[in-house]
This record gives structure tokens, sequence and C-alpha cells, in this order.
């Protein structure tokens, strides 16, 4: 049988790893992960290297140190998944490890862009690297502590509309509360102010409404399908089944209307849709989601300001160029973009303060201009990988609730993704939006790292062998019992 | 400094290229098939069997329609219940519908008192019963069957 060799049993310390024992085991591939996890450090301390060589900055052995340290992050978190969930993916943690560090190293790079800068009020650039760093590291607890004390995916269906409640109440909390706890930051509400700690509820809100969204579809799909068998060749959904598909679009409107976040309510809607469709296998869903989304969209434009000056930025930036809330930023993004061509201008030798935003919504045009189209290519074939192993977890994973929440997880990240890559290349209009792994965010990166432990475990729970079923002893319950005929004694 | 800049972009589709290899190498794992082809599997299992000998378990018919389960001599549970080797969502099967085990070096299939009965080809399954090569299992709208 000529099946194929795993790529880390050419390194000694993976095949020792992989396959100890030669009795009924399966694979854990862990040693891989590791091996991957050094590349993607690796790479990480050299960008870090070259960014610090093309700012004419003295290398030191410093760069060396902070590399290993990074190495030692990942190593712990790799530590953790081989405690708490053996049987995980071995490319998602890398994939994920190497975003991470890229975007760390991206963000400290425009850091030293913006040093010394003197913004119009009087303010100087307060650099943002270091704190995202430490974001990084209670992420990566995060995920450890995800992974610790959630042994069982299914857990969380258990869970499913306390859930549901606190991700609405998450989603909607900044657009109803009053200026001073959440304030409008660059045209949307969607902070919350808690001293000097800013949160955004929404992602977290993602990650809750998924789980909610996951339970209640397989809880109520059995009644689905009899309703689907029963209507035989009427292609559309009953009138009282659309209920949640029009409760998601009241919310997405809502998340619109109230927060003025185009990006948030988008990618909500994009979710339900695609649990819809995974859980229904029916494209009559997405037919009717897409219509009712065109249409609020429409009717958005024609209430809202802010989403007119959004179509109008998209559809011709440069013409908008010197407008307040006009096209500047899309436009330098683009000019950005451009600038980097095929091969990229080279890491550090950009110029990523002409971007605006550069270190949160743009920060893919950094990227772009810094390792060109190439660069670029790779990196959205990193985050392809990860949403691959997201969706092949679900696939394999035996119940129904886990693939449909490792379906839906591994989407979301792809459709935010597609979301801000879109945005920032103008293929669509720009939303403000994180990409995940990558931009600067402390609320963003959390909510990541916790989708990225519940990933793994689904992966885990996929690729696990079977644990050994107890032999229970039989008790057929008295209404299965077999009549016996009692014969009355003579 | 040009060469820097290639030699970087060059790591990173390497990078790319090595996940993808795991992603390869890693595709039939999770099915199943690729669990039998490793030699720790094979050879506990040339010993204890002939080459004639099931290997895994594939659903042919169902909503699970293509899943694989690779038998390694535990046996299998099948039924709505949540620890089942093979959950069914069907509304035709009980929660636990029927086991799968292996005694010497056959597998015999013996239903656990289902509401809707266990059929091993057109038969009835009321005792355990010996599965051959190939033969359909019937449960609720799934049919199994076990392969080499």
């Amino acid at each position: 049988m000529g099946s194929p060799v795993p790529a880390g049993e050419g390194s000694p310390g993976a095949s020792a790893a992989t396959n100890t024992s030669p009795g009924l085991k399966a694979p854990t591939r862990r040693g891989t992960e590791l091996v991957m996890l050094s590349f993607a450090a690796g790479l990480v301390t050299l960008a870090l290297i070259l960014v610090e060589l093309n700012q004419e900055r003295s290398l030191s052995l410093r760069i060396l140190y902070l590399g290993l340290a990074y190495l030692g992050l990942f190593a712990c978190a790799h530590l953790a998944v081989r405690r708490w969930a053996p049987y995980a993916d071995p490319a998602i943690l890398p994939c994920v490890a190497l975003l991470n560090g890229l975007g760390l190293v991206v963000i400290h790079r425009i850091d030293l862009a913006l040093e010394g800068t003197v913004f119009p009020d009087g303010s100087t650039w307060d650099p943002v690297a270091f704190k995202q760093v430490i974001w990084t590291g209670i992420g990566l607890l995060m995920f450890a502590a995800t992974l610790k004390f959630l042994p069982d995916h299914r857990m969380l269906a258990r869970f499913g509309y306390t859930f549901g409640l606190v991700g609405l109440v998450a989603l909607l909390l900044p657009g109803v509360l009053p200026g001073f706890i959440a304030p409008t930051i660059n045209g949307a509400k969607i902070w919350l102010r808690i001293g000097p700690l800013s949160l955004q509820p929404g992602e977290f809100a993602k990650i809750l409404l998924m789980v909610f969204f996951a339970a209640f579809l397989v809880s109520k799909r059995d009644l689905f399908t009899v309703a689907g068998r029963r209507f035989l060749g009427m292609d559309l959904p009953r009138a009282r089944d659309l209920g949640p598909l029009f409760a998601a679009w009241g919310v997405t409107v809502a998340v619109m209307v109230l927060q003025k976040d185009l990006g948030s309510s988008l990618l909500f809607f994009g979710i339900v849709l695609v649990l819809l469709y995974i859980a229904t296998e029916r494209a009559a869903w997405v037919v009717l989601g897409l219509g009712l989304f065109a249409g609020g969209a429409v009717i958005a434009w024609k209430l809202f300001n802010h989403v007119q000056q959004r179509v109008a930025n998209w559809q011709d930036p440069i013409a908008r160029y010197d407008m307040i809330g006009g096209g500047y930023q899309i436009s330098q993004s683009l000019f950005g973009l451009a600038t980097g061509g095929i091969g990229g201008a080279g890491l550090g030798a950009g110029r990523p303060e002409m971007i605006p935003e550069a270190n949160t919504d743009f920060i893919t045009a950094v990227i772009g201009e810094e390792l060109g189209f190439v660069g670029f290519a790779a990196l959205l074939l990193v985050y392809m990988v990860f949403a691959l192993r997201g969706l092949r977890g679900a696939i394999s994973v035996r119940d129904s609730f886990g693939k449909l929440l490792g379906g839906g997880l591994a989407f979301a990240v792809c459709f935010q993704v597609f979301i801000v890559v879109g945005g920032v290349t103008k293929l669509i209009p720009m939303t403000g939006i994180t990409a995940p792994f990558l931009s600067y965010g402390g609320s963003s990166l959390l909510a990541n790292y916790i989708l990225v432990a519940l990933l793994l475990r689904i992966s885990a729970a996929a690729r696990a062998p079977q644990r050994v079923a107890k032999p229970k002893p039989q008790q057929p319950a008295i209404a299965d019992q077999h009549t016996v005929m009692v014969e009355r004694p003579k | 400094m040009q060469l820097t800049r290639a030699g970087f972009l060059v790591l990173l589709w390497l990078f790319v290229l090595a996940a993808l290899r795991v992603v390869r190498s890693d595709l039939y794992a999770a099915s199943g098939l690729r669990a039998s082809g490793l030699p720790g599997f094979r050879r506990s299992e040339k010993s204890a069997r002939g080459s004639k000998a099931p290997r895994q378990l594939v659903v042919t018919h169902g909503a699970l329609t293509g899943t694989r389960i690779s038998l390694d001599g535990r046996p299998i549970l099948i039924g709505r219940a949540d620890d089942s080797t093979l959950v069914l969502d069907d509304d035709f099967a009980s929660t636990r519908h029927a086991r799968l085990s292996m005694r010497g070096t056959d597998w015999y299939v013996e239903d656990l008192g289902s509401t809707n009965g266990t059929y091993l080809d057109r038969a009835k399954v009321t005792a355990p019963l010996r599965v051959p090569l190939g033969t359909p299992i019937r449960i609720g709208k799934t049919v199994i069957e076990l392969r080499s």
C-alpha cells in the first residue's frame, strides 16, 4: 500500500514522537506540529531581522532572544495541545503561529515608521507592538484554558441558549449604551471602555452566537428533515421555518443601524447563512438569505449617509480623495499595493506610514506593499490551509453539533479575511474589520485564539481513536420487554 | 538586500508547501484509510488475522454515506446515543441500536433491542450473527458493510 510518508517523519524528533508504540495507536502527529512551529518561529525571526536591517537599526542578540521567546510561547501552547488535545490537527497551530508572528513583526515595523510622528492634536505615536505581544500571551493562555476546561466540545451544546442570549447582548450592547462607556471611534460604535481597557464584545459574540446557532440547528434539524420529506418537490422552506433567518436578519440590520458597523453585520449574517446551509443542505436558504441581505443593503444605502459614503468610496476612491470621509484611505492602500507590485518592496523597506489605520484594518495593505503579490498570496494560502484543516475536522467529526460548529468557525475566519482583504483591494466596499491574527487588537486576538482552541478540540475528537465503550448490562426498558403469555393456573 | 527579500518569500512559500504536505499525508488518516496502512497496524493485524479480515466499516446508504471507521478489534456501537461509535441522526434508529463485535477472527452483529430492528442482508437480526465481508447491514435508513 503506497501510503504517503508524513512530512515530519523525515526528522528524528518527529518520528520518535509520532509513532512511539507499534501497537494499536493512531498517530497524534504532535512531532510534525512542533517541527512546523519551529519553522514558523524561524520565519518570524527572519522577518524581524529583515525589518531591523532595512530600517538600518543595529542588530543585536536581542532579536534572537525575541525569536526564541516567541518559539517558547508557542512551545507552551504546543505542550498544552499535547496534554489536553493530543489528537488535534497538526497544521492549524503552526499556521496561526506564523500569521500572529508576522502580524507582530508588521505592527512593530509600523511602530518604527511612525516613531516620533506628531499628530495634529499634539499627541505622539504610542508604540503598540509590545501591547500586542502581551495580548498574544493572554490569548495563548485563553487558548490553553479553553483546551483544559473543555474536554469535549459537545458540552457547549448544553449551554446553547445561554450562549445565544449572552452573545446577542454582547453584540448589541455597545450600540445601545451611552457614549461615555461605548465611545464612537472612527464612526463605529463597537467598543466598550472600562477604565483603561477597550473591549470589542462583538468579536466574542461571534463565537457565542455560532455555538448557539449550531446547537439550535442540531436540536431542530430532525424537524426540518421530516418537514422536507412531507413537502416533497417543494423547494422553499415553510414560512414558520423562516423565523430564525428573519431574526438573524433583524439583528444584522440592528447592528448596521445602531453601531454603523458594516463589517460585523456582513460577517454575522454570512455565518448564519452558512450554518443554515450546512445543517439543511438546501441552497434555497442561501438564495433567500442573499436576497434578504441585498434588500436590506439597498434600503440601508438609501437611508444612511455612512453607507452611501462607503459605496461611493468604493466606486471611485481617487475622485473622492480630498473629501472628508472620502476615498483617502482606500486610495492610499491601493497606492501601497501598487508600490509593492509582484515582489514587494521588502520587509521594512516600504512606506506604511502613508497608509491610515495601518496596524488594524489596513494591515494587509502594508503586507501587500512589503511582501508584494507573491508574499500576500502565500499569506492568503496560510489562511486557506487553516480553514481547510478546520473544515476537514468538521467533516470527519462524528456528531452533528461538532460538524456545524467546526464548519461555522472555519468559515467565519475565511469570510472575515475575505471581507477585509476584499475591502483593502477595492473588490467590495471597505468595512472596518480586523484581519484575524494579523491586526492589532486585543479582543480580536483573544476571540480568535478561543476559536482556534475550539477547532483543535473538534479536530481532536475527529482524529482520536474510538474510546472503548464500556459494556453495559443491557436491561431493556419495561416497555420494550417482550410480551409473555402467563397461563392461568388451572 | 534583493537576495534577502527573495529569500524570505521563498521561505514563506516553503512554509505553505510544508503545511500542504502535512495536509496531504493527513488526508486519509481521518477517514481511517491511512491508519490501516501504518506499519504498526499492518503487522499486528496480519499476525492476528488472515489477509481477508475486515479492516473497515463503510456506510453505503443514508445520511452518513461515505463514512469509514477502521476496525481495531474493539466493539462498535451504533445508535443515536452521543457516545456511539457511529452516531446516527435517523428517526428510525434507536438510541442504542446495534453492536458489532469481534469474536476470534469474525465480526458479529447483534441487535440491542431496537424498535425498528437490524437487518443483515434480508434477515432480521435476533441473535448475534456472523457478518461476512461486503454484506449490507441495514439500520433504519442507514446501510453499512464491512470491507477488507
